[in-house]
């Protein structure tokens, strides 16, 4: 063959070559797909272990094992809660994260805003939803610049129990 | 050759040539194993015991690191009111993460309706989060590989790979990804992958005060959550894109979607 056919293709298998080589040392060795798949899950192994590895925050689980590790230190409180009312709260919804307390953080940063009971509290003219059946004000109207827990109590917000 | 012979022999051809190549391939146990793992993640939203509070909103992002005042979130509530005279509301105001604490619908662009108390016929509220599919469109468009199924059936997104082209996100059928403010990549829900390999729930299972949101392994048949997909009526969103979704629902209606 003539060399003008030979040159330009000795570009082309120079560039290729040149490709191969950057892939093999830039591409991760534990790149490859799982077993869904090249189409779905062509991805790096080792990313799977870094989600994995990520700290978690929230600590408890399931409200049995929430009420056993914060009654250890916090039992007269939780014995408090109603079963019926606010006991169906997880204790870190209102009180924060809590995964390595006592020791980190050492104090949680309590949500006491007039704004987190709203987010039930509202009174919303929905007869249809499961919303109906919680006890709902008018945020306008009911002790406007007031924060509820100084009336009401959180743990135990039966009406009777008011102070 | 007689002309039966050669009939005989068209009909053979012919008979050969159509069976596929892959009738041939022997198959390997060891892959159909495979594709059957003990761990498929699926979640269960009850949407009848939705009340709207927003506290899922607030733990996925507390957990995960999403900002709180980007307009980004990786699971969000929604709220659908029907009018008496049929007409049909949807919003979800920062992603409901302060909850529904107003009564007047959201329209966007600062825009927002009141609707006459008595005028309301129903309304009701879906949680929504990723539905990790089990044929993801997101996955099989990403063209560096950074997204990904894994083999226990949650779908993540490779922080140090992905590039952030943002094919995935226009590919998700339920505007279930976002652009991450931070970190410059897709984003996702992930599950809480890293709370599920932990031996807990997910930040927004833990933090539903109602049992809303559920989750379970639906390869494991005396799962609670298994059980109810199982044996009562469940639905999924946009079933029709053939994405196969794993967040299955109770009580959907026809215009969730």
């Amino acid at each position: 063959m003539k060399s003008h056919v030979w040159r330009p293709l000795y570009v082309v298998i120079a560039f290729v070559v040149a490709l191969l080589v950057f892939r093999f040392f830039y591409v991760p060795n534990d790149f490859g797909s799982g077993k869904r798949g090249f189409m779905y899950s062509f991805h790096r192994k080792s990313n799977e272990m870094e989600w994995k590895n990520q700290p978690a925050k929230y600590g408890t689980s399931g409200r049995e094992r929430m009420h056993e590790y914060c009654s250890a230190c916090h039992g007269e409180i939780v014995k408090l809660r109603s079963e019926k009312l606010h006991g169906i709260i997880p204790c870190e919804d209102c009180h924060g994260p809590a995964m390595n307390h006592p020791e980190n953080p050492e104090k949680l940063n309590i949500d006491r805003s007039r704004d987190l009971c709203l987010r039930c509290h509202t009174d919303l003219p929905y007869t249809t939803s499961e919303r109906k059946r919680i006890p709902g004000i008018d945020p306008k109207t009911h002790n406007t610049g007031l924060e509820c827990v100084k009336c009401h109590n959180p743990h135990n917000p039966s009406l009777e129990g008011m102070k | 050759m007689e002309r039966r012979e050669f009939l005989k022999k068209c009909i053979m051809v012919v008979a050969g040539a159509s069976v596929p190549l892959s009738a041939l391939r022997l198959i390997d146990p060891e892959k159909v194993l495979a594709a059957n793992p003990d761990i498929q993640w699926a979640f269960l939203v009850d949407t009848n015991k939705c009340v709207g509070c927003g506290f899922c909103v607030k733990a996925c992002k507390t957990e995960n690191d999403i900002p709180f005042d980007a307009h980004v979130s990786r699971t969000w509530v929604e709220r659908y009111v029907y009018t008496k005279d049929d007409k049909r509301y949807v919003d979800s105001p920062d992603a409901a993460l302060y909850g529904f604490t107003e009564s007047r619908i959201d329209l966007g662009r600062g825009e927002f309706k009141e609707i006459d108390p008595d005028n309301v016929g129903k309304a009701f509220f879906v949680p929504k989060l990723c539905n990790h599919c089990s044929s993801p469109a997101c996955t099989q468009v990403c063209p560096v590989g950074a997204t990904y199924k894994t083999d226990d059936g949650v779908v993540l997104v490779d922080r140090k790979w992905c590039i952030g082209c943002g094919y995935c996100i226009m590919a998700c059928p339920y505007a279930a990804r976002f652009f991450h403010p931070v970190y410059h990549v897709a984003d996702k829900c992930t599950f809480c992958y890293h709370r599920l390999s932990k031996g807990l729930d997910s930040a927004c299972v833990n933090a539903c005060p109602f049992g809303a949101r559920k989750m379970g392994n639906i390869h494991d048949k005396n799962d609670p959550i298994t059980k109810i997909i199982m044996n009562e009526r469940v639905g999924v969103l946009k079933d029709e894109f053939g994405t196969k979704p794993q967040a299955f629902y109770i009580g959907l209606a026809q215009e969730v979607r």
